[in-house]
Order: structure tokens, then sequence, then C-alpha cells
């Protein structure tokens, strides 16, 4: 069967089962856009490319599915440069096909042309520019092979025009073996003796800490998580990139460690004799000053990445495997160790009798005065309470990214989206879109800032045309919050361009211009009321414009480059014994 | 005097050198790699974006299979770690192998190409220097020579230590190329003799 490159192009995602593709069309990609229209694929048309690039995190970070997005090439193309590295950054599976000008129009700076592999380079997994139409299903599959396989990643596929109006002989590559890959084998097991090693680890320490990270949900390791926890009994922090992996509600969970973790979360690292490291990777947002992170811990670090084990810290033990695998075989390891071992397990009770004093004397807090300004941790958890509880969060980058992971309860896996290693302001809407898409049955939540609603919300034009009625709730505090808050405690108070204004734009007007409805809470006694009108809505997009305290700090905080043992409690906090 | 004591001579020198493997600092890293476009741009970039240094590089294709070419890469390893640096390279996904070169388990050769200024005098001095090296005059001229010399790096650094005593117009160096040592045994009285494959 002869097909045009764009053809086989589009039926190689076809073969993928490739379900939407979020993109934009321009002059190099036009080939591809047109079998589009006979295709079974559903394209979401995006207002801005960026938008296509977070649509598709958010779809595969709530679905597990490697989410697709298309563009022209040139500026279509770098457009979906901070996409790439946001997914890039979180181990997010993305596949982006680019046009590109024809093949003999490369390297003369024709119009639109983009060097976008050179680009690339260091925030994709891997990428291909295809020459020969003959390519393209190969490349596609291997495409989505590299993207979802081992540490998943961030592909793109640039495809010059010409190659896409050429014709080729349709086939589909049968195996892995196929495509091509000499150099890429990831691993899935691990070597049973560093199996034995951790397992003796955890067996004998006296305070021992769960660390894990997004690799958890990466290797749909929940399940296997919990039995670990469940038999052993030791307590387990989420991070910013795991929450909902390891449920809130658990008497064994500590919540979130790192700059603005809980202070249980944090000491209990500190305090740790031993940290189980899975799928996680010392950001410094976790560590603080890396040198004075966890001094007494023994590290075991489990991670399918083995570049990641030793780059921050030197484990003590380090495996190198697919987390769900490798905790699985940790758990028949001790089991089967059980009946064996000489004397007592070690008993934890001293160390959960000090971390519940954690928990009872530096709760999350915040002053929760009824009469003054709506506080923004007060809007979170309305949300949480007046919303289902399996409701997919989704968020920007900043004060409001902090208060959603720390006062929302995250029960199930897959339902917290946000941009957390490249911090990608703007990511909230477009991710929202793409969650929504996804995961249509759920209630979709975006809890944005003001800042960062500014920076992508043409997508909601994108959502009303659609139909994907996604929520917004902005935490609209007038100021670019977070940086306001540095300023504030680093600065000595001097505010450097951070004031956005509470009314300009007016996000109800500018909703209700895009489709959406647009409703407003200003005093604390509107806010319940508008969750529920806006929960009550299905039919649109919905965006909330919360006007709240700009005072507001979050807390706790660890400021950047120390140790984490000088946590910085609320101020009414302070007078507590640590 | 012979080029084996003129080495003798300069090795407290030339361990400072990023090409000499006198000092722990530099590794030596074959690396296989897949013949394809942008594949020499993304090792490179590698190493530049996680701050990894290189002291040289050298790219050739394998003569065995034509999919695949060969990257000589001399590390230095007080920028990071060997292992961290194998590691993140093995992450390319057009790397196909990667193998650290001992020193002692491998055969390593550099080329020189060079040109002086030199006076009838000198020119006498340098075409006998090339020759103890066992190197080659490549080029005459009125005022000018070019020689050549290939072999082990060190030698090579030594050879280009004295060259500095003459006015030097040009000098290029490759970058050194290595593979491991025919039917090497890493039995310790092998390795005591070391250097006896000069």
């Amino acid at each position: 069967m002869q097909l045009t490159g764009a053809q086989a192009l589009i039926k190689s995602l076809e073969q993928e089962r490739v379900e939407v593709v979020f993109g934009l069309p321009g002059g190099a990609i036009l080939p591809v856009y047109d079998p589009i229209i006979d295709s079974s694929i559903r394209h979401v048309l995006v207002r801005h490319e960026q938008g296509a690039g977070h649509m598709a995190e958010g779809y595969a970070i709530v679905t597990g599915r490697p989410g697709v997005a298309m563009v022209t090439s040139g500026p279509g193309a770098t457009n979906i440069v901070t996409p790439l590295s946001n997914a890039f950054m979180d181990s997010t599976p993305l596949v982006v096909v680019s046009g590109q000008v024809a093949t003999r129009s490369i390297g003369t700076d024709a119009f639109q042309e983009c060097d976008i592999t050179g680009v690339t380079i260091g925030i994709t997994k891997h990428n291909w520019l295809v020459k020969d139409p003959a390519d393209i299903p190969r490349t596609v599959a291997a495409a989505f092979h590299v993207a979802t396989t081992g540490r998943p990643g961030p592909v793109l596929i640039d495809l010059p025009k010409d190659v896409a109006n050429a014709t080729m002989e349709w086939y589909w590559p049968e195996s892995v073996e196929d495509l091509d890959l000499p150099g890429y084998n990831p691993v899935m097991g691990a070597d049973p003796s560093l199996i034995e090693k951790a397992v003796e680890l955890i067996d004998s320490a006296k305070r021992p800490v769960i660390y894990a990270g997004g690799g958890i949900l990466k290797a749909r390791a929940c399940e296997a998580l919990l039995a670990l926890a469940e038999r052993t009994q030791i307590p387990v922090v989420t991070t910013l990139m795991a929450r909902g992996a390891f449920p809130d509600s658990h008497p064994l969970c500590l919540g979130m460690p790192g700059m603005h973790g809980n202070y249980t979360a944090v000491t209990a690292m500190q305090r740790s004799d031993l940290l189980i490291a899975l799928g996680s990777r010392f950001d410094d947002r976790v560590t603080g000053k890396i040198d004075a992170f966890a001094p007494e811990a023994r590290v075991v670090h489990v991670d399918i990445d083995a570049a990641e084990l030793g780059k921050v810290r030197k484990p003590d033990v380090g495996v190198v495997g697919d987390c769900r695998v490798v905790i699985e075989e940790m758990l028949s390891c001790i089991d089967a160790n059980a009946p064996k071992r000489s004397g007592a397990p070690v008993d934890l009770g001293p160390w959960w009798d000090e971390l519940h004093g954690y928990q009872k004397r530096f709760p999350l807090y915040y002053d929760r005065d009824t009469t003054g300004p709506i506080k923004p941790e007060m809007v979170v958890e309305s949300l949480r309470d007046l919303s289902p509880r399996d409701t997919v969060v989704v968020s920007g980058v900043g004060q409001h990214q902090m208060w959603a992971s720390q006062y929302w309860t995250f029960d199930h896996p897959y339902t917290w989206v946000n941009s957390g290693g490249a911090g990608t302001m703007g990511f909230a809407v477009p991710a929202a879109v793409g969650a929504k898409v996804g995961r249509p049955d759920r209630t979709v939540w975006a809890i944005d800032g003001d800042g960062c609603f500014q920076m992508t919300a043409q997508e909601l034009v994108t959502a009303t045309a659609e139909g994907i009625p996604i929520k917004v709730a902005i935490l609209n505090n007038a100021y670019l919050g977070m940086v306001r808050q540095w300023q504030e405690m680093f600065y000595e108070e001097r505010y450097s361009e951070v004031y956005l204004s509470p009314d300009l734009p007016d996000y109800v007007k500018w909703a209700e211009a895009m489709g959406c409805v647009g409703l407003r809470a200003e005093t604390q006694d509107e806010v319940i009321p508008v969750i529920e009108k806006a929960n009550s809505i299905d039919d649109r997009p919905v965006v909330v414009d919360f006007r709240t305290d700009a005072f507001e700090k979050v807390y706790p905080m660890v400021p950047a480059g120390v140790s984490n043992d000088a946590i910085v409690v609320h101020p009414d906090q302070e007078g507590a014994t640590r | 005097m012979s080029a084996e004591s003129i080495e003798t001579s300069l090795s407290s020198d030339s361990g400072r050198r990023p090409g000499s493997r006198r000092t722990g600092r530099y590794h030596i890293l074959s690396v296989l790699v897949e013949n394809k476009a942008g594949v020499l741009a993304r090792v490179a970039g590698l190493f530049s974006r996680r701050g990894f240094n290189i002291a040289s590089l050298a790219v050739a294709p394998t003569d065995d299979d034509e999919r695949f070419s060969r990257i000589t890469i001399v590390v230095d390893v007080e920028s990071a770690p060997l292992e961290q640096v194998v590691r993140q390279l093995d992450k390319l996904i057009n790397v196909v192998s990667i193998s650290e070169l001992a020193p002692s388990e491998a055969i390593e050769r550099e080329l020189l190409l060079a040109t002086v200024s030199v006076g009838p005098e000198e020119r006498s001095q340098v075409i006998q220097l090339i020759g103890v090296f066992g190197g080659e005059v490549v080029g005459v001229g009125s005022d000018q020579l070019s020689v050549t010399l290939s072999g082990r790096p060190e030698k090579i650094d030594d050879f280009e230590d004295l060259l500095k005593g003459y006015e030097v117009v040009g000098l290029q160096r490759t970058g050194r190329v290595a593979l491991e040592k025919l039917g090497y045994r890493p039995a310790r009285s092998l390795r005591a003799l070391e250097g006896e494959s000069r």
C-alpha cells in the first residue's frame, strides 16, 4: 500500500492507539493536517503551541499514556520548547511532531526554518529529523517506545514538508528489534543481591523514612508502595511530584517534604537513620543545603535511571530498576527473611512517638480569622471539601501551587497535575484542559495564581470551543506572590516589579469573553456559595476570581541554600518546643 | 640521547598536561555510537550542559561496521565523578556502549603536526630532534619547517615541550585515540612492566 509520508504519520499514530492530538497547523505541517480530517484521532485546536504541549502533559499525567502534540516549523516549534523542557524535568511521556521546511531548504535560513532538533537536544529524551518517508513508521514506533519506557520523557519528531508529501510503501514494525535502537535497553528488574542488602538496612533501621517520588506514579507502583509501608510500618513522605502516590489520609503518611513541606515530613527526613528513596531524585527543593541534608541517614536509592544514583547523594545501596518491580522484590525478600531473622524486629514505636509529637506541635497552620480578607488556604480547603474525592487538581507555579499541594487531601493517584522540576508559570490552564480530555468523567479544578493565569488563559477559548468544561480557581492576590514573599523575607520588603493589580484585567469579563462562566468571591462568606455554583456547572468552563489576602505567605519555609534544620514555621507557631 | 631518556627527564613536567596519564585526573572513555547525524552534538552538548570537562575528543567511523563510530574522550574527572559522566552518556539513545580504558590496559596514540620558523642552524637542530623522536619532516621552506610525529601522548607532550625552544608558527594535535591492549591480562606482574609496549 502506497501512502504519503503525511498519511503514514497519521496511520502510525493510529497504530499507537493515539486518541487525541493537541496542535495548531501552519505551513510546513500542512500536509499532515490533511489526513487528520479522515482519521479517527481527535484533534484539539489550541490558541498557542505552548498550550498544546501543556495539554499533552496534563493528558499524559492523568492517563499514563503518552501525550501527543503537533506544531508547525519555526515559531510553532519554538513555542513548544517550554512544554518539552517541562516534560523533561518531570519525566512526562510526550511525543511532539513538528513540521520542518523541505529538506533541500534546511540550512538556508528559509521562511519559518528553525533547527528544532538542535534546540531540543538537551530537553528531549531523544529527537529525530526524518529525511526519508520510508523511515516514518519506524521512527514513530521508536518515538513512542523511547517516550514511554525506562525513565519516561518527551521526544520530538521533525518532519520536513517534502518528506510528508513523498510516498512510501506502508509497513508497521513488528517488534522492538525492528526499531533500530541498538543503544537503548532500559532495565526493569534489579540485582537480587542488592535487594537483599536494601532489605537488611530496612530491617535494622530505627528511624526509617520512605522518600517516595514521582517515579512511583510513573511505574504504577502505588499499590506496591502501600504494601511495603504497611508491611514495615515505615512512615512515607510524598514529594511534590508524588502527591497522591500514597494516600494523605493514611496514618503512615507524613505528607510533603521540602522547601514548603510540612514540619514533620521535613524533620523526619533530617532525623532519619535510613532514607528509602523510591523514584525520587534528591532535588534541591527537597534536600535544602545538601551537605546538611539528613546527616545521619544511610540511603537506599531505587531509580530506573542509573544516572540518578549518586548524582546528588551517594547511596549506601543503589538499585537500578523499575520501582514497582523492585518494591515487589523487596517485599518478597522481607517475607522470606522474616522467619530466619534472629531476635525481635526493630521497634519503631519510639520513632513514631517522636513523629506524632511533631505532627501535634507543628501541624500545617494558617490564621483562620473569619473577619479579614479571604485566606488562600481556606479557598483550597473549601474546594477540597466541596468537590468529589477523586477530583483532578491542576496547578501553576508559585504560592497557589504550594497551598494546593499542602491543603488538598490527595487520596488517589494521578489526581495531582503540576509543574515540578521546571516550575513553569502558566502550566495550569492548558494542563487542566489536557487532563479533562484524558479524564472526562472527573471534575478538574485548576488552582491558579493571577500571574500564571495571565500567561496562558487564552486556552480557555480552546476549552469552550472544544467542549472541555474545566474549572479554574484564581487565587488573585494581585501579586506575583511567591516572588513577593521572597522580597518581603529576603530583600527587606523592597518590592520590585511584583504588583499586578486585582482588577486589571477584569477576570470575570475576560472569562465571559472566552465563553466561560465568570464568577467572583470578594469576602469569606462568598467562598462556599461560589464554589457550589461552579461545581454545579458542567456544560462550560468556569473561572472563579477569588480575591485573596495579598500578605499571606507560604509556611513552613526552608530558605534557599540553608539546612532543612533551619525550617521557618508560621509566626504563630514559633513558641512551640521543637 | 635516546627518546626514552628525554621522556624520563621531562616526566615531572608533563604530569600537569590535560593529555597526560601521569595524574589520576584524566580518564579515557571509548564510546561506541551510532553513526548518525548529530551524534557528536549530542555527546558534546551533554558534556557542556552537565558541566563535564573534556580534555580531548577524537571521532572516526569504526572499520568493522559502518553503522557505528567510535568517540575517544579524555574526561577531566575533577569536574564530575567518572561514574556520573558514564551514566549520563549511557542515557543518550545513540550511545551503544562505553568502556573506560585504564592507561595500563590500553594502547594510546596521538598525532602532532607542527610548523616552526627556523634559521639555517636551527633547521638542522629540529630535523635532528624529530629524528630522535622517530617523527618525520613533511615540509621544508626557506625559513620554515613542518614536522609530524605520532605516538603515545606523553611522547607527544615531551616533543611539544622541546619545540617551545623554537618559534612555533602552527601546532595541531589530534587528541588521543585508544584501544584495549591485545590479550591484556590484569595481572600484577604485567602492570609492573607497563611501558614495555612503547
